[in-house]
C-alpha cells in the first residue's frame, strides 16, 4: 500500500503574501521602534518574559503526541519538502554538491513519487555548481553567506559575500547575525546589518533572494534572548527566523523552536507579516521531525505547514525519513544500504 | 491539507478486568455479608466494567478488627522492615504501571496520557519516599520513637484514585499504622488492584483492607469504634458531616476538602507560560482537582490580550476517548458530577456572566462537558465562589497587587494558588499574603512526595506530604 500521494510535494501550496499593502503599513507604523538604540532596547525588553521551566515543558508534552499511520505517512512527506538538504564543509566539491543535488531531486530511486526537498544548502562558491545541477526544478538553492559560521567579517565583506551567492543563482539566503553585537546591547547595529543584507539579496530584476536570519541560539543563550533576536530580525525583514548553524553545541531544539514559532505568530498577529521558521543542526530522526510539526502544528497551525513556512536545515534526516517511509510502504524495515549515501 | 492525528489508542489488553470483584479483608477477597454487589462503569462510554461488593457496617466491623489484629506486628516491626515492604509495593507499582494506567482511565475517564505521566510515576513516587521514612521516624522532628496511632480509616475520592490512594496509604504503613480505606463508589477499581498487590508483595494479612462502597459504606467507617484515625478526602459538605461524627472521640482527623484556587496573572508575566499554567490549572483532570486554578485573576490591563491568547490555546485542547494518547480533556466522571457543572455552569449565565468555550465535538455516549471560559465574572456570583470541580474557568480582573491578594483570599476556601510574574519580589511578597496551603509561582498543578499538601478555611486541615504529611500518622 502506497500513503500519503495527495500530499506530496506542497511546494506550491498557496500561501499568504508575506508583504502586502496593509502590512506594509502596518509595520512602517512600528518604525519609531526602531528609530534609535534605545526605542529599539525598551521595545525588545519590554517583551513578555520567558520562563524556561514553562517553555520547556510545553516543548516537552508536545513531544508525546502520537503520531501513527495515516498521519505519519502525511508528517514524512512534508518534512522531507521542507529540507534544506545542507553540506557546509570545508571538503565541500563540485561532486559533492552535484551528488546532493541529485539526491534532492530523487531522494529514493526506488520510488519516483516521494516529494523533493525544499532546498539544496551549501557555501556561497558552490552556488553556481548547485544552481546548473538544479536548473528547472523546483528545489531551490540556498546559500549560507554573511562570513558564516562566526559572522565576524567587516560589512562590506559580508554583503559582498551576499551579493555573490544572489548573483551565482541562490534563491535563498542564510546569513547570521552579529551575536557579539547583540549581546554586547548593540542592536541597533545587528538590526542595520540586517536591513543591509536584505538590500544585498535583490537581483537586477527587482526580484529578490529570500533572507533567512540565523541567530545561533546556542551562542544568544537564554530564551528571552532569543525572543528577543526574532522580533529584531522579523523587524529588520527577516522572510525566515531561523535557529542555528549547526557548527555549535547546542542547534535547534524543540523548546527554542516553540519559542520562535510564538515570536512569528505574534508578529503576523502585531504587522499581519508571515515570516517563517527554520530549526537547523541536531534534528536526525523521524522521530524528531515529527516532534517539530506537531509544534508547528498546535502553535501557529495549517498556515505555516508548508515548506513556504518551515523548513529543516539538516543532512542525515532526509535517510531516516526515506526508511521510515519504505517502511511504512512495505511494513518492513530495509537498512542503510536501502537509501543513498552521498 | 491539515496535519490531522490518526487515532493512537493504549491497548486495553494490557489490563484484566474481571467481572466481579470482593472486598479485601484481612488479605482475602470476599463477597459482602449481605451479597450486595453495586456496578462501576466507564465515563466515557457507559460501558459497565465490573461489579463491586457493596460493605455493610457488619463489613466494616470485620474489616477494623482484621486491622486491628495486624497492627500488633506491624507496629511492632522495625521501620527497615516496614520500608521493605513499601519499596516492593513502590516497585511493582512501576513494574505494572502500564496496566493500571489503562485500569484507571477507563474507570475514572481521565486521559490515558495523565494517567500515565502524573498519576502513576506520581504514586510510585509516593510509596518510595515514605518507604525511605519508615526507619527514620528518630529523625522527622517529633521526638525519639514516635509511635502510630493504630487503625486509620480512610475515605477517598474518585478524582486521582490512586494517587489518594497513594497520599493515605504510604505514610500511614511507614508510621505502622494499619489502614481500612474506602475508595470513591465510581472509581473503586484501582484500589482493587492494588489489594493484588499487596499480595504480590507479601504484606502481611490485614495491614491493608479495602472496602468498596458507597457513603453508607464511608459513614460506617468513620463512626467505628475501633479506629483511632480518621483521613477524609472529598467535598466539604461531607468533611463537615465527618468532622461532627468524630467530634466528642480521640480520633484523630484530617480533612482535605476543597478549593476554588485562584490564579493571578500579572502584566508582567511570562505570557505563553502563564496561559499553559491556566490550561494545566482548570482543565488537568477535567478540571475535577480539589486544588485546580478555577479563578483566573487577569491584571486589567493585560485582559483582552491573555484572554484572546487563552482562546486561541483552548481551541487546541483535543477532547475526547481517555484511551487515545493525543486527547488532553477525557470524560466527566459520572453523571452526577456532570449534572453539578452543568447547573453551576447555567448559573453563571444566568447572572450574567459571558460563556465561551471552543468549536468542539463531544462523544454521544458518556458523560463530557466542553472546557470552557466565563469572562466578566465579579466576586458575586456564584461560579467563582462555589467550586465547580469541572472544565469550568471564571475569569475576574484586578488593578494592583493588593486588589489581587484581597480577591484572591475573599474565599471560604484556601487550597492552592498560582502567582505569574517576571518579578521574584513581587513573586515572594505576593506568596506570602495568600491564605492558600499551596502556593505555586509560574507554574500549577505541580505535586512532589517531599512537599507538603493541605488547606486553610474550609478546606480542610492536616497535611499530606513530606515530614508534615508523617505527623498525622503519629502520635505526637
Amino acid at each position: 500500500m502506497r500513503y500519503a500521494r495527495r500530499y506530496a510535494h506542497p511546494v506550491t501550496m498557496p500561501t499568504v503574501p508575506s508583504h502586502g499593502n496593509e502590512a506594509a503599513e502596518r509595520l512602517a507604523s512600528m518604525a519609531d521602534v526602531t528609530a534609535s538604540d534605545g526605542a529599539l532596547r525598551r521595545f525588545l525588553h519590554g517583551l513578555p518574559g520567558v520562563d524556561p521551566v514553562g517553555l520547556e515543558a510545553r516543548a516537552a508534552a508536545l513531544g508525546t503526541r502520537s503520531i501513527k499511520t495515516t498521519a505519519k505517512a502525511y508528517a514524512i512527506d512534508l518534512a522531507i519538502s521542507m529540507i534544506d538538504l545542507t553540506t557546509l564543509e570545508g571538503a565541500d566539491t563540485p561532486g559533492k554538491v552535484r551528488a546532493l543535488c541529485a539526491k534532492a531531486l530523487n531522494p529514493d530511486p526506488t520510488d519516483r513519487e516521494t516529494p523533493r526537498t525544499a532546498a539544496i544548502c551549501v557555501y556561497p562558491d558552490m552556488v553556481a555548481t548547485a544552481a546548473e545541477a538544479l536548473r528547472g526544478s523546483d528545489v531551490k538553492v540556498a546559500s549560507v553567506a554573511t562570513a558564516f559560521p562566526a559572522g565576524r567579517a567587516a560589512l562590506p565583506v559580508k554583503l559582498a559575500d551576499t551579493a555573490d551567492a544572489v548573483a551565482a543563482g541562490a534563491d535563498e539566503i542564510d546569513m547570521v547575525i552579529d551575536r557579539g553585537a547583540f549581546l554586547a546591547g548593540r542592536y541597533l547595529s545587528v538590526f542595520e546589518e540586517i536591513k543591509a543584507v536584505k538590500e544585498a539579496c535583490r537581483r537586477q530584476d527587482g526580484t529578490a533572494a529570500r533572507l533567512k536570519v540565523i541567530f545561533e541560539t546556542g551562542e544568544l543563550s537564554t530564551y528571552d534572548n532569543i525572543r528577543r533576536a526574532s522580533w529584531l530580525g522579523m523587524l529588520a525583514g527577516a522572510d525566515f527566523i531561523k535557529t542555528s548553524t549547526g557548527k555549535v553545541a547546542v542547534n535547534a531544539t524543540p523548546a527554542n523552536t516553540l519559542l520562535m514559532l510564538e515570536a512569528v505568530r505574534d508578529f503576523r498577529a502585531t504587522t499581519g507579516v508571515q515570516v517563517g521558521v527554520k530549526p537547523a543542526g541536531g534534528i536526525r530522526t523521524t522521530k524528531d521531525a515529527m516532534k517539530f510539526l506537531v509544534l508547528v502544528n498546535e502553535t501557529v497551525g495549517e498556515e505555516w505547514l508548508s515548506n513556504e513556512w518551515f523548513r529543516f536545515g539538516a543532512s542525515s534526516l532526509l535517510n531516516d525519513l526515506l526508511m521510515q517511509r519504505q517502511k511504512l510502504s512495505t511494513g518492513r524495515y530495509s537498512g542503510p544500504d536501502y537509501v543513498t549515501v552521498d | 491539507m491539515a496535519f490531522e492525528y490518526a487515532p493512537a489508542p493504549e491497548s486495553r489488553a494490557v489490563v484484566d478486568i474481571a467481572p466481579s470483584y470482593g472486598l479485601f479483608i484481612d488479605g482475602e477477597f470476599r463477597e459482602a455479608s449481605d451479597g450486595k454487589v453495586f456496578k462501576t462503569v466507564s465515563p466515557s462510554t457507559e460501558e459497565v466494567l465490573s461489579e463491586v461488593a457493596q460493605a455493610s457496617a457488619e463489613d466494616v466491623d470485620a474489616a477494623v478488627k482484621a486491622a486491628r489484629k495486624a497492627f500488633e506486628k506491624w507496629s511492632a516491626l522495625p521501620g527497615a522492615e516496614r520500608a521493605k515492604y513499601l519499596f516492593r509495593i513502590a516497585r511493582i507499582i512501576q513494574e505494572r504501571s502500564r496496566e493500571l494506567a489503562v485500569l484507571e482511565t477507563l474507570d475514572n475517564g481521565k486521559p490515558i496520557k495523565e494517567t500515565r505521566d502524573a498519576d502513576l510515576p506520581l504514586v510510585a513516587a509516593h510509596f518510595f519516599y515514605y518507604a525511605g521514612w519508615a526507619d527514620k521516624l528518630d529523625h522527622a522532628g517529633f521526638g525519639a520513637n514516635p509511635r502510630p496511632l493504630g487503625v486509620a480509616g480512610q475515605v477517598i475520592p474518585w478524582n486521582f484514585p490512586l494517587l489518594m490512594l497513594a497520599w493515605k496509604i504510604a505514610p500511614a504503613l511507614a508510621a505502622g499504622n494499619t489502614v481500612v480505606l474506602k475508595p470513591a463508589e465510581t472509581t473503586p477499581l484501582s484500589a482493587l488492584f492494588f489489594a493484588d498487590i499487596c499480595r504480590q508483595a507479601g504484606l502481611p494479612k490485614g495491614v491493608v483492607n479495602i472496602l468498596t462502597g458507597d457513603g453508607s459504606t464511608g459513614a460506617a467507617l468513620v463512626a467505628h469504634d475501633g479506629i483511632d484515625k480518621v483521613a477524609f478526602t472529598g467535598s466539604t459538605g461531607v468533611g463537615k458531616q465527618i468532622a461532627r461524627t468524630v467530634a466528642g472521640t480521640d480520633k484523630k482527623l484530617t480533612l482535605e476538602l476543597g478549593g476554588k484556587g485562584a490564579n493571578i496573572v500579572f502584566d508582567d508575566a511570562p505570557i505563553d507560560q502563564a496561559v499553559e499554567g491556566i490550561v494545566n490549572g482548570i482543565f488537568f483532570n477535567q478540571g475535577q482537582v480539589c486544588c485546580a486554578g478555577s479563578r483566573l485573576l487577569v491584571q486589567e490591563s493585560i485582559q483582552d490580550e491573555l484572554l484572546d491568547a487563552l482562546k486561541r490555546r483552548m481551541s487546541t485542547l483535543r477532547v475526547g476517548d481517555p484511551l487515545d494518547k493525543n486527547t488532553d480533556v477525557g470524560a466527566i466522571n459520572s453523571a452526577e458530577q456532570l449534572a453539578r457543572i452543568t447547573a453551576l455552569a447555567d448559573s453563571g449565565e444566568a447572572e450574567g456572566a459571558e460563556r465561551w468555550a471552543p468549536a468542539c465535538e463531544l462523544p454521544g455516549a458518556g458523560y463530557w462537558f466542553a472546557p470552557t471560559l466565563f469572562t466578566n465574572v465579579t466576586q458575586a456570583h456564584r461560579i467563582a465562589r462555589e467550586e465547580i470541580f469541572g472544565p469550568v474557568l471564571s475569569v475576574l480582573t484586578f488593578r494592583t497587587p493588593a486588589e489581587a491578594v484581597a480577591k484572591a483570599n475573599n474565599s471560604q476556601y484556601g487550597l492552592s494558588a498560582g502567582i505569574w510574574t517576571e518579578k521574584g519580589s513581587r513573586m515572594l511578597a505576593v506568596a506570602s499574603k495568600l491564605r492558600a496551603g499551596v502556593v505555586w509561582a509560574n507554574t500549577f498543578n505541580k505535586f512532589d512526595p517531599t512537599s507538603p499538601f493541605g488547606g486553610f478555611k474550609e478546606s480542610g486541615f492536616g497535611r499530606e506530604g513530606g515530614r508534615h504529611g508523617l505527623e498525622a500518622y503519629l502520635d505526637v
